[in-house]
């Protein structure tokens, strides 16, 4: 509806402008100008008390223009002496010089000495990306005695000289243009005071797998109120599921339960299982979270002494299940075991609080009499709670899901019973397996002789059903799978069929030559096709043996598919909460792949283990404990700084209609009384910069700090009419 | 000649006219994906000049006409996927006012496609680089704008 009158109110005027062009160019500026010149930008100063602008006449701005070669990287695709000359050209540029490298100390100091020597009142670097080195140049501005707000980057390396290398007059005239632009914001630049915001003393771990209980622990050490949130009833994730690890052949629940039972005895961590992040507010060291508790139907002996029942609450003997007549598929065996409605995911749960699932559960109510009276555990109707924590930073470690090999058709996958996932193997080869760590073939129950290892499955596959990448582990444990056999199984061979054996981590190398003496027979080739004997069950692989260079047809008992892997299926909702981005493939966006990979775009949001992207274990947990302590680092210092990017109302120009109150997605906007007029007021602490309000303002009553109008529109006036003002 | 990448590198000089395209983009999404794409080399037209604004929510209906009325041939917004928005809504917000800026440039007789907004994310390098090489080639098509075409006329009188 705001837009829909907007347009009528602007159509009109824009189509007198259209009749004759020029009168639109001064309407604008008029509007525009004035208000970076002193008028403007006082009147609204002292009502914001914490940020005081002093405003210039970009007359008087003295800019100085600093060109870096980057090498060669900026001086090899275009001409740097073109650039010079043309930049001191350019309006408001007192000094201009160029240097090798721009960032490195001499270069630091060519700005501290020009800043000084030419009495400079914003400095403007022409080099890389601002996203790279704008904290580098705003120290050196701050260092040379200005505010570090008078300093803007021109971009001539990410987005010019590098993507136009064989085009140098073209990379030559986008380098002058951006600097043009980059010194139009310059002369307009004012000084800011980043505002300093206290920290929350606790932090939030969102998944608690091997990732998310390290970070956990880590902060736990560190002193700091960890609550730490599970989706399942359990702690553990994928780790607790898997049998043995590569390469050492550690039991994985032999390593990974002292971390867990730590996990529910640390001081310092405040465990919730069967919740969800349901809602988040705020910002770094202010994060308001709003935690789902579902309804679990079982009150833990806290809960119970919570609601005055002395000694109650479920103590994890078991009677209930005994008694529950529902029988469902167990998720936690991949559906290859029993369970009841109510029921724990297997005997070392941590915490051993059982769980009623109340999508199957009929409320027959045999469960409570078998509690009894003292404990009276169970709650049938119960309901879905909801607490609200305050944490100053997060980390989100939501692990993964495998991805759904049926449907690459291919495989048979869920038509063929003895095509099983890695997973499946997993679980059946594990002594507290549905089958007590006996591997047999689902079909008949017989022992297998001949296992075929399909690797790659769904990885690597450029088909558009698969995923494009290399899930990174799944060479390792099929290795591991057939050394298993190998090792339980007299007679068995393991055959697999692989594009790459991928054995780079620590000692990995050294164990693909173990299994490969150890008798596991390796087959380069992707499969093509399976087919079952209808009779036997037995399954026939297809593939072309690309050594040997001709097509193999073998009979196996079982095939063992190694899935690819995928982003939990929550993970979108989650890091939508966060305001996280993903990367093309799903997994969570990194602040930067190489220098931070733990960090993300949300200040006081950090990644841990393969939400990020698919990790083994050793990388999954050296990652949770850089975000562990990445995260601590803020809480520690017990403040941080937020760029002053925030809203201001003018309040002369301002009409109190009140559309950017409802724009706002912070609620930082409100309408107040003010000398007799209805006037916004910005609540500081709540605005994040972005603008929404600014942008729409039809009155020109809003004053983006930073990016403010007449800066902006100075900007495109640069590059359009050439800078001359 | 044609370098690496998918168009041609046109004669310069004066007298040929160059499209120039007035690029507003957001700082999360958009500009990263353009800074993405030049660390992977990928290479498109030189012929958009970035502005960096915070969010696309912030880029106001006037900036895109301030743009056109100074004789711009083609303004280009790209900001973050629907959903994606750092600040929650910022792209919704300002694709909404886009429409009303198309809406209003084909009333006035400007060939809407001369303004463009795209979505681009932080991990689309590639897709930046098509995009870019995309608007550069409808400009290109397009020709100069017909308001630098009149002002032209206008001076000449």
């Amino acid at each position: 509806m705001a837009e829909k009158k907007a347009t009528t109110k602007k159509a009109p005027s824009k189509k007198e402008d259209s009749k004759k062009v020029a009168p639109v160019k001064q309407e604008t500026k008029k509007a525009a100008a004035p208000a970076a010149k002193p008028k403007a930008a006082p009147a609204d100063a002292p009502a914001q008390a914490a940020t005081v602008m002093p405003t210039m006449n970009p007359g008087d701005a003295r800019v100085g223009v600093f060109i870096c070669h980057c090498g060669t990287n900026i001086a090899g695709s275009m001409d740097i002496e073109a650039v010079q000359e043309a930049s001191k050209k350019v309006p408001h540029v007192a000094y201009v010089d160029n240097y090798k490298y721009m960032c490195s100390m001499p270069g630091q100091t060519v700005i501290n000495k020009a800043v000084k020597e030419h009495k400079l009142t914003a400095v403007v670097v022409a080099a890389c990306t601002p996203r790279l080195h704008e904290p580098t140049f705003r120290t050196a501005t701050k260092d040379a005695g200005l505010n570090p707000f008078r300093f803007e980057m021109a971009n001539i390396r990410d987005q010019n000289s590098w993507v136009h290398m064989h085009d140098r007059e073209g990379s030559t005239d986008k380098a002058i243009d951006a600097i043009k632009i980059a010194v139009a914001k310059a002369a307009l630049l004012q000084d800011l005071h980043p505002k300093s915001v206290p920290v929350e003393k606790a932090a939030m771990v969102v998944g608690a797998g091997v990732a998310g209980m390290q970070a956990a622990l880590d902060l736990n050490a560190a002193g700091i109120k960890t609550y730490l949130i599970e989706s399942d009833m359990s702690i553990g994730g994928r780790m607790s599921q898997l049998d043995k690890t590569f390469p050492t052949l550690d039991c994985s629940q032999c390593i990974l339960t002292p971390k867990m039972v730590d996990v529910g005895r640390a001081e310092n961590i405040d465990l919730m299982t069967w919740s969800e992040v349901h809602e988040v507010e705020g910002y770094i060291g202010n994060f308001d979270v709003t935690i789902r508790k579902k309804a679990r139907g079982v009150m833990t002996p806290k809960e119970a002494e919570a609601k005055g029942i002395v000694g109650g609450g479920c103590n994890g003997c078991g009677d209930c299940e005994n008694v529950c007549p529902v029988v469902k598929p167990n998720e936690f065996e991949v559906g290859m075991k029993p369970r009841k409605a109510i029921y724990i995911n297997h005997p070392q749960v941590v915490p051993l609080i059982y769980t009623i699932d109340f999508n199957s559960c009929v409320k027959c109510g045999l469960c409570v009499t078998a509690c009894g009276p003292e404990k009276r555990a169970i709650d049938l109707e119960m309901k879905d709670e909801f607490i609200k924590v305050k944490v100053g930073t997060v980390i989100l470690a939501t692990g993964y899901d495998i991805f759904p090999i049926e449907n690459k058709k291919e495989w048979g996958y869920k038509k063929y019973e003895n095509v099983i996932s890695s997973l499946e193997f997993e679980r059946l080869i594990c002594a507290s397996g549905p089958t007590g760590g006996h591997l047999v073939r689902p079909s008949d129950g017989e022992t297998p002789k001949r296992v075929a290892f399909v690797l790659c499955a769904g990885s690597r596959d450029n088909t558009g059903i698969g995923k494009p990448y290399c899930s990174r582990f799944c060479c390792m444990y099929s290795l591991k799978h057939a050394h298993q056999i190998i090792e339980k199984i007299p007679g068995c061979i393991p055959y697999l069929f692989y594009m790459d054996i991928r054995s780079f981590g620590k000692m990995y190398e050294e164990f693909y030559y173990r299994i490969q003496d150890e008798g596991a027979k390796f087959i380069r080739g992707r499969v093509a096709n399976i087919l079952e004997d209808p009779k036997t069950k037995n399954l026939h692989v297809y593939t072309d043996d690309t050594l040997l260079n001709r097509p193999i047809d073998m009979e196996v008992d079982l095939v063992v598919l190694a899935a690819a892997i995928e982003p939990k299926a929550d993970t979108n909702r989650t890091r939508k909460l966060f305001g996280v981005s993903c990367s093309m493939d799903g997994w969570l966006l990194e602040a930067h792949p190489k220098l931070n990979p733990c960090g993300t775009t949300t200040a006081g949001v950090f990644l841990a283990g393969v939400c990020q992207g698919p990790k083994d274990i050793p990388d999954t947990v050296a990652s949770a404990e850089g975000a562990a302590s990445a995260a601590s680092i803020p809480i520690h210092m017990g403040a941080v700084e937020l760029e002053p990017y925030f809203a201001m109302c003018i309040e002369d120009k301002c009409a109190g209609c009140g559309m950017c109150v409802n724009l706002c997605p912070y609620s930082a906007l409100s309408l107040v009384e003010k000398d007799g007029r209805t006037v916004m007021q910005v609540t500081e602490a709540k605005c994040k910069g972005c603008g929404t309000c600014g942008g729409f303002c039809p009155g020109g009553a809003i004053w983006m700090n930073h990016f403010a109008t007449p800066q902006i529109v100075a900007q495109i006036d640069a590059f359009l009419l050439g800078g001359e003002q | 000649m044609s370098a690496p990448g998918n168009f041609p590198i046109p004669k310069r000089g004066p007298g040929i006219w160059q499209p120039k395209i007035q690029g507003i983009v957001c700082n999360w999404c958009s500009y990263a994906g353009a800074d993405l794409a030049g660390g992977g080399r990928i290479q498109y037209p030189p012929d958009v000049r970035i502005v960096r604004v915070m969010c696309t929510g912030r880029i106001d209906a006037l900036f895109v006409l301030k743009a056109f009325a100074d004789g711009a041939d083609g303004v280009l917004v790209s900001g973050c996927h629907f959903g994606d928005c750092h600040y929650l809504e910022g792209n919704f917000k300002a694709a909404k006012r886009m429409f009303m800026v198309k809406r209003l440039m084909k009333s006035i007789g400007i060939d809407d496609r001369r303004f463009r907004m795209t979505f681009v994310s932080a991990s689309e390098g590639a897709k930046w680089g098509a995009v870019i090489t995309d608007v550069v080639k409808t400009i290109n098509e397009l020709g100069p704008s017909p308001i630098t075409e009149i002002r032209k006329e206008m001076e000449i009188k």
